[in-house]
């Protein structure tokens, strides 16, 4: 288990920077589609550049496939409890099959985000199995790939389940507990509130993100086909009736291929960051759940820890020979207790600390998303105004003639 | 909104705002389009609120003002407006035969004109669709080789299919368009036919075309003679044979083999109709896919602009965070965009409507061709069907005075009937003189019909390209504008390395 009480290094990103400062970056690269129809998949290097001391050199370069990010993500989520480990776009069984260019590109740039937001995140930079997945050879990443016991390949959607049943009254009632097992503190309350309203609203802005993409699309394929059937109208018509649609169609191809362009643009920036943020607050509520059991067992050992207690006072009054026994039993379930405490109590100082992170990096990563979408539809607008007023000294021209 | 003011935030100034108020000089405040110099004086496009067909004069209603333009040969000055309206329920007098007491709508028909063949200069009727089918069989009739545009459907299916007061404003708009069509047409608008539909006040009658004399005479119950006693002139016997005709159908490809058209003129020209009209379908099936593209897109952005307005206010109504309410911030900024951008596609859309709806009206115009060019081969069938009939009627009378002549004393049955038959080709000779007449006639109204249509639609069609290119303009423009707004606001957020 990896203490929390370790120094956390500045670890910069750029290894341009003076050899004294520790830096840690890595880059995920070159996808190369392998094997053959359900068999295929996508191998992509991952290039590790430090000066640590614990990796094996300036420059490691590795081949890495989906289900081995999938593997580092879930072993961070096992160890560093509290931690909103970032999250990793979606198998997709459908769109593998067709493995487009674009879905390939928008994967390695997903990945690629995924192991920089890690590398510089001050806890799971140091994680040894970000070094292993970073170093090992395929052979033994495979290995390790196949160890995962039961716990390690649970999906989010398995830590939910548990979030529920631990809010579930029902279950506490059958547990002979009466009140919910459950952390009232306004401030986790509101928190809690925040982050479930915030992944509707989210998921309704990604929605409608996708839609406009397939917009620009459908606005661009019309153009295409107006365009084209205002050439052969064209072609049936006398001077100057019959150019002036030529350039009218040459024009509406022309604005067709710009909107296609900015439509893969939109996507790419606009689109998946948002549902990059989804992803986030989703792998925040799997966060929230493991605090909602930690904090069940925290309870529940100290309920325990104490009622051992009552016991041990009760025999120790009554001169019981059986006192030895509960002393040992107290005590090691104190220290369990103990230790349950402190689980949790670092679950909620890291998640603290990581909502403070997060709402910062949400606000740089959206403000860019923003910039870039305006930047795009400005660029688009003035390309569209360009092109058709292209033709407009022709079209004054023969109205005054 | 300035920017947000944020610990992160290392602006000290507050970004440049572009203000573009709606009387300025809007290209001092544009940076200038590629290529430096804009064709456009100020103000540019973007300032100008566009109204459909900025270079015909006629555009003051709102309602479509479709092909409504004064003929080029007249003087500026003549007008006829006439307005479609007030439909009310009427019902049958009981005395009628056809139908007793159902019901039926009348529509209200103005026309205001400053034309001399007009009785005056302002008139109201009523009349009933039934007065309007009526209206286009007698054009139809009166005006063969002309360019008529096409009356609007009798639309039985819709009538039982859709709601009442749906309905009875569709056709209300149909019946306007066609009037006003009607009224565009050089010709046709001083015509009688359309002169008395306007101005004749009560209710018209019509006198049904009576059964299909022409079948009668075909299966030879009828004599031609006999049929023909009663109306003597030529013309009659030529609706006669015309109405033998009904049953040809009139496409563009079934000229039946009767009809030996030799002018290679008419048939390039007939061939380079149908090649126009299966383009002008086309294009117009396209640009209602344009159309909901557009549509579509101006919908969708502002879906994406409300999601953004209730994730701000979401935003701020829980922020714990400095870096929150920046980002509620710059939502705000990109929401607005969004929802002025879909205003801007809303607008350029109903725009292009108007605009691209030339194509649609011209459908209805490429059809009035058809009927002109119908009316043309019908009348050469007329023609050489008359004149194979002279002949073989020629030919019979030789063979009776043949076989006459060999018996001695005559023959007097048979010189009867050479006799008769005499006085049959001197009427089918007759007709056949009228119809010939007839045809060149026709002939004639299409040629011209065809050199006004070409006019009219080269004109027609550049409006049509200009408005349409004047809107994407200008609604790009706008739409830039707003966007490079953004842009600049959230310029902190650039990290493109140029």
């Amino acid at each position: 288990m990896e203490s929390s009480t370790e120094q956390a290094r500045n670890v910069m990103q750029s290894p341009r920077s003076p050899s004294s400062q520790p830096y840690l970056s890595a880059s995920v690269t070159d996808p190369v589609k392998l094997g053959n129809g359900v068999q295929a998949y996508i191998s992509y290097r991952v290039i590790t550049k430090t000066n640590l001391p614990e990796y094996q050199g300036p420059e490691k370069i590795v081949i890495r496939r989906y289900s081995d990010f999938v593997w580092l993500r879930d072993r961070l989520f096992e160890k560093y409890k509290g931690v909103f480990v970032p999250p990793l776009p979606e198998k997709s069984a459908v769109e593998k099959f067709r493995f487009s260019a674009e879905f390939i590109e928008m994967r390695r740039a997903a990945l690629d985000i995924f192991v920089n937001r890690i590398a510089s995140h001050p806890e799971l930079q140091q994680s040894e199995d970000l070094r292993t997945f970073l170093q090992a050879d395929e052979e033994t990443m495979e290995r390790f790939r196949f160890q995962e016991t039961g716990i390690f390949n649970k999906k989010p959607a398995d830590f939910m389940q548990m979030f529920r049943d631990v809010q579930s009254k029902v279950s506490d009632a059958v547990l002979g507990k009466e009140k919910p097992v459950e952390e009232t503190t306004p401030e986790y309350e509101k928190l809690k509130h925040y982050i479930f309203e915030l992944e509707n609203h989210l998921a309704e802005a990604q929605k409608h993100a996708y839609r406009l993409v397939k917009r620009h699309r459908e606005l661009g394929q019309s153009l295409l086909d107006f365009g084209k059937a205002v050439k052969l109208l064209g072609a049936c018509e006398g001077e100057p009736t019959g150019k002036l649609f030529s350039d009218l169609g040459t024009k509406s191809e022309l604005v067709s291929i710009k909107l296609q362009k900015e439509a893969q643009q939109v996507l790419m920036n606009f689109e998946e960051p948002l549902k990059d943020y989804v992803r986030y607050v989703q792998s925040i509520k799997a966060t929230i759940a493991e605090r909602a059991t930690a904090f069940k067992q925290h309870c529940e050992l100290a309920e325990t820890t104490k009622l051992k207690e009552i016991n041990l006072d009760k025999l120790m009054l009554t001169r019981s020979d059986k006192v030895g026994e509960a002393e040992i039993e107290y005590r090691e379930m104190k220290a369990e207790s103990e230790e349950a405490t402190i689980r949790f109590e670092r679950i909620v100082k890291r998640m603290n600390e990581e909502i403070v992170r997060f709402q910062e990096q949400k606000t740089e990563e959206m403000g860019v998303a923003f910039h870039q979408f305006a930047k795009g539809q400005a660029r688009l607008a003035n390309g569209i105004a360009d092109a058709w007023r292209a033709l407009l000294p022709k079209l004054e021209a023969a109205s005054s003639a | 909104m300035m920017g947000s003011e944020n610990d992160e935030d290392s602006h000290l100034s507050p970004p440049p705002i572009i203000v573009t108020p709606a009387d300025s000089d809007p290209l001092s405040a544009l940076p200038p389009p590629n290529g430096g110099t804009s064709y456009i004086e100020p103000p540019s496009y973007a300032d100008v609120i566009f109204s459909p067909f900025d270079d015909n004069n006629n555009a003051s209603d709102d309602s479509s003002d479709t092909l409504s333009r004064s003929p080029s040969s007249s003087s500026s000055s003549d007008y006829i407006k006439i307005t479609v309206s007030s439909p009310q329920k009427e019902q049958e007098t009981a005395s009628s035969m056809l139908s007793g007491g159902s019901t039926y709508v009348t529509y209200l028909i103005t026309t205001r004109t400053n034309l001399p063949e007009y009785k005056g200069s302002d008139f109201t009727v009523r009349r009933r669709f039934r007065d309007v089918v009526a209206l286009g069989d007698r054009l139809a009739e009166s005006y063969k080789g002309f360019c008529i545009p096409p009356r609007p459907d009798k639309s039985v299916v819709e009538s039982q299919v859709m709601q009442r007061q749906e309905f009875v404003e569709q056709r209300r708009v149909a019946l306007e368009k066609y009037l006003r069509r009607l009224a565009s047409h050089p010709v046709i608008r001083s015509s009688d036919e359309l002169k008395v539909f306007l101005q004749v006040e009560g209710k018209l009658n019509h006198l049904k075309v009576g059964t299909d004399v022409a079948s009668r005479v075909l299966d030879g119950g009828v004599s031609v003679v006999e049929v023909a006693q009663p109306a003597r002139s030529g013309r009659d016997l030529f609706r006669l044979f015309k109405e033998l005709r009904q049953s040809v159908s009139n496409d563009w490809g079934g000229a039946k083999p009767a009809v030996v058209e030799e002018d290679k003129e008419f048939l390039e020209r007939k061939e380079k109709m149908h090649d126009l009209e299966k383009e002008i379908i086309n294009a117009s099936q396209q640009a209602e896919t344009l159309v909901k593209a557009q549509q579509d897109m101006g919908k969708t952005m502002g879906e994406l602009g409300l999601a953004f307005i209730k994730l701000t206010k979401f935003e701020n109504e829980e922020a714990v965070f400095n870096s929150q309410r920046a980002r509620a911030n710059d939502m705000k900024n990109l929401a607005t965009a969004a929802v002025k951008a879909s205003r801007f596609y809303r607008d350029l859309n109903s725009q292009t409507v108007k605009h691209l709806d030339t194509l649609h009206d011209y459908l209805g115009v490429m059809m009035a061709v058809q009927g002109a060019f119908a009316d043309r081969s019908s009348a050469l069938l007329t023609v050489q069907t008359l004149l194979s009939e002279v002949s073989s009627l020629e030919g019979r009378a030789e063979k009776l005075e043949a076989a006459s002549s060999k018996v001695f004393g005559g023959d007097k049955s048979r010189i009867k009937k050479i006799e008769e038959l005499k006085e049959t080709i001197k009427v089918t000779e007759d007709a056949k003189n009228v119809a010939i007449r007839d045809y060149e006639r026709i002939k004639e109204n299409n040629r011209s019909e065809v050199e006004r249509l070409d006019r009219e639609r080269r004109a027609d069609f550049l409006s049509m390209m200009k408005g349409f290119v004047v809107n994407q303009v200008g609604y790009a423009e706008k739409m830039a504008n707003v966007w490079a707004k953004v842009a600049e606001e959230s310029s902190q957020y650039n990290r493109e390395s140029s």
